[in-house]
């Protein structure tokens, strides 16, 4: 060995400009971070321990089976699927602080952008799970049948998740050389997350309760999806970078 | 071992380097330039610098005043690719095994096909002394264990510029001089090699060069490990005991 196998990342190699590049590192750092998971489930048990908790007190606090529990359950979901998120979003960037392996990554010619998106991407997967075995508890606790068509609720909910996980990714990055993280993710993350959360809550309730139609919410949630990851996206780098 | 002079490129340069953490500056205005094929030794009491200016001839710290050349380029980038980096913590996923680790590592690198990778990566584990079949995850590792995967990490992309930041605490020294040997051993093939350590015995004789370092600054660079006379006396009085 004499170097060859550094070099020949030069150029055309590991540094962005190569599209197939691209995807092979993020697939080989997504298949990592499933990995981890798969080994740790540091995020998935508390996120559905977490979101568990959320549901099973909102139905004790309100009458799950009154009539009005329809227009209630798109913000308890959605609330319930925000906190539990964020406990993911710590949990993906702490793994990278540990050993500073983040360091290993920074110093390699792999562009950060490979690194957000299998962050991203995975985050996605995770809170997604999460949803998958929620939906049906909150339909069961809250006696819920949408009167719109569930594909719209389908849409909101990837629309909605997206917007959580690439925003909760970048600012779980950006907060993570502050001393006290945990707190500092939800600080910056909910404010901006807020014309999120109300589209995906009108959305969902307009579809639960067949009301009104929640096409004006769901393009603003496209449109916020949109925005917010080209900007993550742009200004990933230098957040990574920073010291 | 190959020529230094032959190479009139430094394969590492700092020009008027600082770096300030708030009011405190760890490293003042050093300029050095160290030429390739070399085994640097980098030496000085806890808080001289050391560690700093590895990790800004790593890019991983921006200087606050001046700028660093690496292989003959200042854009830190474009050398990545070229650069191994050893730091005090791990840098390991403590969940995955040696060989997963490095496979990951490598792919940042972009090292070809997963056979190909896989096959470099048993190879740099073997190097260091471990074996690659072992299915532990590096955090039920030894110490020790893991500071040599953490140099087989440094060493999977075969760099032509090695940073070491300690990379002998807690290795026996039976391992610690196996390590050492095979840093000559790269050394001699071409390889530019800073070793940041408090264990000048190890490398009293594989060392090319002693750089000498306090209070953030370049006092000294010697052929030999004797340390300098200083002002302040025998400031490396301590660790410098062959």
């Amino acid at each position: 060995m004499n170097g060859t196998t550094g070099n020949s990342t030069n150029g055309n190699g590991a540094n962005g400009n190569n599209f197939g590049q691209l995807l092979n590192l993020v697939r080989a750092s997504l298949v990592k971070d499933l990995r981890l998971e798969w080994r740790s489930k540091d995020a998935i048990n508390s996120m559905l321990f977490f979101a568990l908790l959320v549901v099973v007190i909102f139905s004790f606090s309100f009458d799950p089976t009154a009539e009005d529990s329809r227009h209630i359950a798109g913000g308890i979901l959605w609330v319930a699927f925000l906190f539990a998120a964020v406990v993911a979003l710590n949990q993906t960037w702490a793994r990278e602080m540990r050993n500073q392996v983040l360091d290993a990554f920074r110093v390699s010619p792999a562009p950060p952008l490979a690194l957000f998106l299998s962050k991203v991407l995975a985050n996605f997967l995770f809170v997604g799970i999460l949803e998958s075995l929620m939906a049906p508890l909150f339909v069961v606790f809250y006696n819920l049948n949408s009167v719109g068509p569930v594909y719209q609720l389908l849409i909101t909910g990837v629309l909605g998740t997206w917007a959580l996980v690439v925003n909760g990714t970048f600012f779980a990055a950006m907060s993570l050389r502050t001393r006290s993280r945990e707190v500092m993710l939800p600080l910056i993350l909910f404010p901006i997350s807020i014309p999120a959360v109300l589209a995906m809550v009108q959305a969902t309730t307009a579809v639960l309760t067949g009301e009104a139609s929640p096409r004006f919410w769901m393009t603003l949630l496209g449109v916020y999806d949109v925005v917010f990851t080209l900007v993550c996206v742009l200004l990933f780098e230098t957040v990574l970078q920073a010291e | 071992m190959v020529d230094a002079t032959s190479n009139p490129i430094p394969a590492a340069a700092l020009r008027a380097v600082s770096k300030h953490f708030g009011r405190f500056a760890a490293l003042k205005k050093i300029t050095a330039e160290f030429a390739p094929s070399r085994l640097y030794v980098v030496l000085g009491e806890n808080g001289a610098g050391k560690s700093t200016m590895l990790r800004t001839l790593a890019g991983l710290m921006r200087p606050t005043h001046g700028h660093v050349e690496l292989l003959g380029s200042s854009d830190l980038a474009a050398a990545r690719p070229r650069l191994g980096y050893m730091a005090h913590p791990s840098l390991l996923y403590d969940e995955l095994s040696a060989l997963e680790n490095l496979q990951f590592f490598a792919q940042l690198y972009g090292m070809g096909s997963p056979a190909t990778t896989e096959a470099r990566c048993q190879e740099v584990i073997r190097m260091v002394g471990l074996d690659p079949t072992l299915q532990r995850p590096v955090g039920q590792y030894s110490q020790g264990m893991k500071q040599r995967t953490s140099l087989a990490r440094a060493l999977v992309h075969d760099p032509e510029l090695l940073l070491l930041d300690e990379p002998f605490s807690n290795v026996d020294v039976q391992s610690a001089q196996a390590m050492v040997g095979l840093l000559g051993k790269m050394r001699d093939t071409g390889k530019t090699i800073f070793v940041v350590t408090h264990q000048l015995p190890l490398l009293a004789s594989a060392g090319d060069e002693f750089i000498w370092m306090t209070s953030g600054q370049i006092i000294a660079r010697t052929a030999e490990p004797v340390p300098p006379q200083t002002a302040a006396g025998d400031a490396f009085g301590s660790e410098v005991r062959l």
